[in-house]
């Protein structure tokens, strides 16, 4: 529900008349390659930024891996002396300030170093420090379902706006009609049912109806041979429960915020103007007034992506879902530092990266928007 | 009969934008439904002590995990009222599987202000009247109790624990909706009003708070408030916390919403005749997109009574004997719970019903705070 703030006013200008080729042409020669490298260089400071807040975040709990790790032996009637405690800390750098330990992480995730503790400890070439509880290298276990992470996002992106957008235009051409009451209501209950619920409630309906309750992303066969063109069909299947779970969550904001959008721009004057002039109505609806309504939207881009990695965590417990969440619970559970700040910090670049994907569609969507300075 | 319009017409001019507001608000069916209702739920909350039969700790073995308790009328065909039966458990002596059915032998009637666990009325009067529970059976046994909405796994009813439970869900999400709501007013005001390096400034800190997601956060925050103290205590500083953390999508806003308005005459004629920033912000800026506001906080509320549950469900929340609805609903989290105790999802109801009871609500504000129609 993000305004955008370069925008001055929403009566938007008669547009240029140029065709859609031209116009996309002409946008990327003018302004945006500047304005891309500007927003990438801004990447440095925001994401020093973000580093620091992650890394202090997960150094709040008190205590560390190794006091997690001693409780842990302790509780299976394992005694583990102070020396070795000490030991371990020194190992793996645990004794050090935290200011330290932090510039150590951030040159290990600037530069690899081969002459580090754990090089000579583990043997293998450090990328972004040791996870603890895994016993392999940070990037090692991120990497593992990173791919899967941002496919299942995408594709819950995708049917997010796929399915609010056109029943958003629908509620508000046809306000307080029988459509209009009965979207909100759906809409509404998607949000107001909490994800696990709703999971839970689906594997169990599923297992009654198919027999199978579709718990996790791939079958036993999948994980034997690999994800194929012929088991892909299998794998979308398996998909519908997390999509309708955590898709259905996301809708509904998209869809009031589109839909009271609309409502304005639907009342305003250059709506009246162009239904004088003649022009089809449908023509005044989808390229006058969706666009104009649509901004906000789309300036919301990052926080969705956001909200969606923080919102399937808990889904993909439930759903035995291999993606990133439920790792990063455990590792923060584990205080598995360097293993949930690396996951942490995965996330939150994509959300930047995000940000600065929607930035540039909004420029691309309102042609008056100029993010370098002048030419107002 | 010409007095008469004229006397409405000058009431219509001379109303000012809360009574019109208000005025259009009556209209609004479900609004004024979904305002009942929530008037219903909250007034639930504050005398939860008196319409619940149990208190948080009385629990009792014999009815864990039972169905909701079945209100018979007729014994041994008869009509006597209201009543339930004692449950009882039986031994099959061949495969040693136990059986709870129901004792009839005995009737126990439903009594209305009967006698309980001692509670404080608004926190200040002592009590101890329950508004129904089942008191002596017929042949002056005891024992029987009336779960409506059935038990948890430890014996505890469930209506009671909704009861109670809504003190906490009702109301720490709204206060941390509040605190958002100015947060991000505030912030995102300085940020839209005075612009240049102060909005560069705080667009960063923006986008740095809202690119960490908030499991960690929760994780990290509920980890370091000291332990000791009591789990309500902390739920309310987490969530005290954590809108310190949601204001920056209303700040975002806010600020968009200025940088377009700051400029019209009306602000300029505002600071030509030396009305302080201050004021200009909170009476001449803000007012301007109102509608917008109330319908983020009516929205923002059901957001963090749903974001409750799913932090429950994580352990993170409130924990047992002190409940919520999030709480409640952990009871309800693997498939086998909700397929052979389905009353263990009757919480939801509860939540479904506050979280649409909100939306319908700030929908109707918005449509009443339209100026234009």
């Amino acid at each position: 529900m993000e305004e955008n703030a370069y925008k001055s006013e929403s009566i938007p200008e008669s547009a240029p008349k140029k065709t859609l080729p031209e116009a996309v042409g002409d946008f990327f020669k003018k302004d945006l390659v500047q304005y891309i490298i500007k927003r990438l260089l801004m990447f440095i400071p925001t994401l020093f930024l973000i580093s620091v807040l992650v890394f202090f975040v997960i150094q709040l709990p008190p205590g560390d891996y190794v006091s997690a790790h001693i409780a842990a032996l302790a509780s299976e009637g394992e005694f583990v002396d102070a020396d070795y405690a000490a030991q371990l800390r020194a190992d793996y750098g645990l004794d050090l300030p935290v200011y330290e330990q932090y510039f150590k992480w951030v040159k290990d995730i600037i530069w690899t170093p081969t002459d580090s503790t754990y090089y000579r400890l583990y043997g293998s070439h450090h990328n972004w420090k040791y996870s603890f509880a895994y016993g392999r290298d940070v990037w090692d276990v991120v990497d593992d379902r990173l791919g899967l992470t941002i496919l299942v996002t995408a594709i819950i992106m995708i049917f997010q706006y796929a399915v609010s957008l056109p029943i958003a235009v629908y509620a508000s051409t046809h306000q307080y009609s029988v459509g209009d009451y009965v979207s909100s209501i759906i809409g509404f209950l998607g949000a107001a049912i909490p994800n696990f619920i709703l999971a839970i409630v689906l594997m169990y309906l599923s297992y009654k109806w198919t027999g199978n309750a579709n718990v996790g992303l791939f079958s036993q066969e999948m994980l034997q041979n690999g994800v194929h063109l012929y088991n892909f069909g299998d794998f979308l299947k398996r998909m519908i429960i997390p999509i309708i779970v955590i898709g259905t969550s996301g809708t509904c904001g998209i869809i009031r915020s589109v839909r009271a959008q609309m409502l304005d721009e639907v009342g305003r004057q250059y709506t009246l103007t162009a239904r004088a002039k003649g022009v089809p109505e449908r023509t005044i609806i989808m390229k006058y007034c969706f666009r104009a309504a649509i901004n906000p939207t789309v300036s919301g881009l990052g926080g969705v992506l956001s909200s969606l990695f923080s919102g399937s965590t808990v889904t993909a417990m439930v759903l035995n879902m291999q993606i990133q969440g439920p790792v990063l619970f455990k590792a923060l559970q584990a205080q598995d530092m360097y293993l949930a700040g690396a996951i942490v910090m995965v996330q939150a670049v994509l959300v930047v990266i995000g940000i600065l994907f929607s930035d540039i569609a909004l420029a691309f969507l309102d042609p008056r928007i100029r993010y370098s300075g002048g030419g107002r | 009969m010409w007095k008469k319009k004229q006397k409405s017409n000058e009431d219509y001019y001379l109303a000012s934008q809360w009574t019109l507001m208000g005025r259009k608000l009556k209209k609004h069916k479900l609004a004024k439904l979904s305002m009942l209702i929530l008037l219903i739920l909250y007034l639930g909350a504050l005398f939860a002590d008196f319409l619940a039969p149990y208190s948080l700790d009385e629990f009792d073995a014999l009815y864990k995990n039972s169905a909701p308790s079945k209100i018979h009328w007729t014994h041994e065909g008869e009509f006597i009222g209201p009543h339930v039966y004692k449950l009882e458990k039986t031994i099959d002596r061949t495969d040693f599987s136990v059986k709870i059915t129901e004792d009839t032998s005995e009737y126990y009637k439903i009594n209305f202000f009967v006698h309980g666990s001692e509670y404080k009325i608004l926190g200040l009067i002592p009590c101890d009247i329950h508004l129904f529970g089942v008191s002596q059976g017929s042949n002056g046994g005891s024992g029987a109790k009336i779960m409506l909405f059935g038990t948890d796994a430890l014996g505890r009813d469930i209506f009671s624990r909704i009861l109670l439970g809504s003190r906490i869900s009702l109301t720490i999400p709204f206060a941390s909706a509040i605190i958002s709501f100015f947060l991000g007013v505030t912030i995102g005001s300085i940020s839209g009003y005075f612009g240049g390096g102060v909005d560069i400034v705080i667009q960063r800190i923006i986008e740095v708070i809202g690119a960490v997601p908030q499991i960690p956060l929760w994780m990290a925050l509920s980890a370091a408030i000291p332990p000791g103290i009591s789990t309500v205590k902390m739920y309310f500083y987490i969530t005290i916390i954590l809108s310190f953390i949601n204001w920056t999508g209303m700040a975002r806003v806010v600020r968009g919403k200025f940088l377009s308005l700051k400029n019209e005459d009306y602000v300029m004629a505002a600071r030509l005749s030396g009305v302080s920033t201050w004021k200009i912000i909170w009476k001449h800026l803000v007012p301007g997109f109102m509608s917008y506001l109330i319908v983020s906080i009516t929205l923002g509320i059901p957001g963090s009574i749903v974001g409750e549950t799913s932090m429950s469900y994580l352990g993170l929340g409130i924990k047992s004997p002190a409940t919520s609805w999030g709480v409640l609903l952990q009871e309800a989290s693997s498939v086998t719970d909700v397929a052979s105790n389905p009353h263990k999802l009757i919480p939801i109801i509860f939540v479904t019903i506050t979280v649409l009871a909100f939306n319908f609500l700030g929908d109707g504000i918005r449509d009443a705070a339209d100026p234009y129609k």
